[in-house]
């Protein structure tokens, strides 16, 4: 039950995108057509879950016990995510090169996707309320949050890159090509999902 | 190759480790420093009493005594995880009879222009004075004496449940209290004080 | 020397990294919720510039290129937990605003970008004229970007009322009004740069 309270909330009320603001950059960037949304979609869910649960371990089993976890998990966390990201692409190379080559320039992007680092950060410094009372999460409630984010950034994109395909069919205003209006358009879609507040 | 990365981590390391040394001091007393202003703020006292802290149950109790020992009130600080965007935290300052006499925000996220103007005293000077006896801790829409902030009625909620668990732990606890049979901190005093208290309307 | 006046000048308006690059886009929404939390943001963010543009090109000689991503990211991250510890005690009502966005300036693609295409090839005055450049255009961007909304949104700039309360909109200090305010800046530039050609 609690699992699926997470799910909802960080998919719907706390969508990754148009609530928390990390994940902009390749959501601006990625979401032109549908197809490539969804390979990027399917790929941040990958790295995101795997990053969150090597993080959280890392940080439960070496960080806080040599005590370093004060000044040396901003550097500790994203080397990770960065030899994680390497990683993925050597073994996804040997095992599926068409799926590499369909996932191309967007796999090493990852890297410097905020909302990657920032799920690692935000499950092991902040308190959350699942269960009824505050408490940090567990690597079970980690991961499964870091599923329940990536799936909502997924969403978000594949909606968006549905919508993004109507709009170049149109003639917008000079100044408002291009970014500018798809900009404007995610903030319609951030007022929708406002919609979903207060439901969890 | 790999040789380069390492080196540059360890001087990395060990240039923070020296910053952190260098800060973590400022850092743990900024927490006091709040700490103390909002029990200044909240019980009004002055130089004259004596302060101790108890935790009893997740609550801090600052206990205020006049200097001939009779229980002035607590600085109660309190909190709640129901907040919109997570955790608030309060002190709340409550008299010997249970008096909300002022509170103070400590910590909050909520959403700047809506749950965050908690911190207003349009919102929060609502409660002082009142007396939790006679003042239904719960917001109006939830059939109580408080006014919530206008779209934010989750925010208010959390706000007025942590007056209200404060009032609860403080009202439970208060027999021990005004006997002064406290335990921790450096402030003196404490044991005799019992004695001299003329209320004694706990028989124990 | 007026090749280094370039360097600086560029990232201040022709190349600035958001509303011209569209980079650190993140940041740019999440914290700008007022004016002062725009600029202490931009100001933040100028320092780990500055700082690592000036390292990395100290080190350039050193750094192999195989694994030049993974030392730049070590060096930005350094400097971002300075600036994290130096905040959280000197200016702890900041750090708390801004939150999560501090540790994340390390995935600024800005910081990143201009560490790879400049700092690594160039000496280190023009290196740390370069990052400021940028910086300040960031700070500039975000600060207005905090003015706008933080007036529309709540009748007041730098927390001075300009506006009676009355006519707040809400909406600009919530997340759907961050996407629209930024959209319409960039418009706005962008409707100047196609006019110059």
């Amino acid at each position: 039950m609690k699992y699926l309270i997470i799910i909802l909330s960080t998919i719907l009320v706390n969508n990754v995108i148009f609530s928390q603001f990390l994940g902009i950059c390749p959501f601006l960037g990625t979401s032109k057509k549908t197809s490539t949304a969804m390979g990027m979609g399917a790929a941040v869910i990958f790295v995101l879950t795997l990053a969150t649960l090597v993080t959280w371990l890392v940080n439960q089993y070496i960080l806080i016990p040599l005590g370093l976890d004060k000044f040396m998990q901003t550097i500790a966390f994203i080397l990770i995510i960065a030899a994680l990201v390497q990683m993925v692409e050597i073994i996804l190379k040997k095992i599926s090169p068409s799926l590499y080559t369909a996932l191309g320039v967007f796999l090493p992007l990852i890297t410097t996707n905020c909302a990657v680092l920032g799920v690692s950060l935000t499950v092991v410094t902040k308190e959350f309320n699942y269960g009824g009372v505050a408490h940090m999460l567990s690597l079970g409630e980690s991961v499964v949050y870091a599923v329940g984010i990536a799936l909502g950034f997924a969403l978000a994109l594949v909606i968006f890159a549905g919508i993004r395909e109507h709009i170049e069919l149109m003639e917008a205003p000079k100044g408002m090509k291009g970014t500018p209006i798809a900009l404007i358009t995610a903030g319609i879609l951030a007022m929708a999902f406002m919609g979903f507040t207060g439901v969890v | 190759m790999v040789v380069a990365l390492l080196v540059i981590t360890a001087v990395s390391g060990g240039l923070l480790g020296l910053v952190y040394g260098m800060t973590k001091d400022t850092i743990a007393e900024v927490d006091q420093k709040k700490n103390a202003a909002a029990i200044a703020e909240v019980l009004g006292t002055d130089e004259n009493s004596k302060l101790e802290t108890v935790t009893i149950d997740d609550l801090t109790y600052n206990l205020a005594y006049d200097p001939q020992g009779n229980f002035l009130g607590a600085a109660v600080k309190t909190y709640s995880n129901s907040g919109f965007s997570g955790r608030i935290e309060l002190m709340v300052g409550l008299l010997a009879d249970g008096t909300i006499n002022k509170v103070s925000v400590l910590s909050q996220s909520e959403t700047p222009g809506l749950g965050a103007n908690m911190v207003n005293p349009k919102f929060k000077d609502q409660f002082n004075g009142k007396n939790p006896a006679s003042y239904n801790l719960s917001v109006t829409k939830d059939g109580g004496d408080v006014d919530a902030i206008t779209a934010a009625t989750i925010s208010s909620r959390a706000f007025t449940g942590a007056v209200k668990l404060a009032y609860e732990g403080f009202e439970a606890n208060k027999s021990q209290f005004i006997k002064g049979a406290a335990t921790t901190v450096e402030t003196p005093v404490a044991e005799n004080s019992a004695e001299t208290t003329e209320g004694g309307q706990d028989n124990e | 020397m007026s090749n280094n006046v370039k360097t600086f000048t560029k990232g201040l308006i022709k190349e600035n990294p958001i509303l011209v690059l569209l980079l650190g886009c993140c940041p740019t929404l999440a914290t700008t919720t007022s004016a002062i939390n725009g600029m202490s943001m931009g100001l933040a963010t100028t320092f780990v510039l500055i700082m690592s543009n000036l390292v990395i090109s100290l080190l350039k000689g050193f750094i192999p290129d195989k694994v030049r991503i993974p030392c730049f990211i070590v060096v930005i991250a350094s400097f971002v937990t300075i600036v994290q510890l130096v905040m959280q005690a000197y200016v702890p009502d900041i750090y708390e605003t801004l939150g999560l966005f501090i540790p994340l300036i390390v995935v600024n693609c800005i910081v990143l970008g201009r560490a790879e295409a400049f700092a690594s090839k160039n000496p280190v005055w023009p290196s740390i004229l370069d990052g400021a450049g940028m910086g300040l255009g960031f700070t500039f961007a975000l600060t207005i970007l905090g003015c706008i909304r933080e007036l529309l949104g709540n009748g007041t700039i730098f927390s001075l009322r300009i506006l009676p309360e009355t006519a707040n909109i809400l909406l600009f200090i919530l997340p759907p009004g961050a996407f629209i305010c930024l959209g319409l800046l960039i418009a706005i530039v962008n409707q100047f740069k196609k006019e110059s050609h």
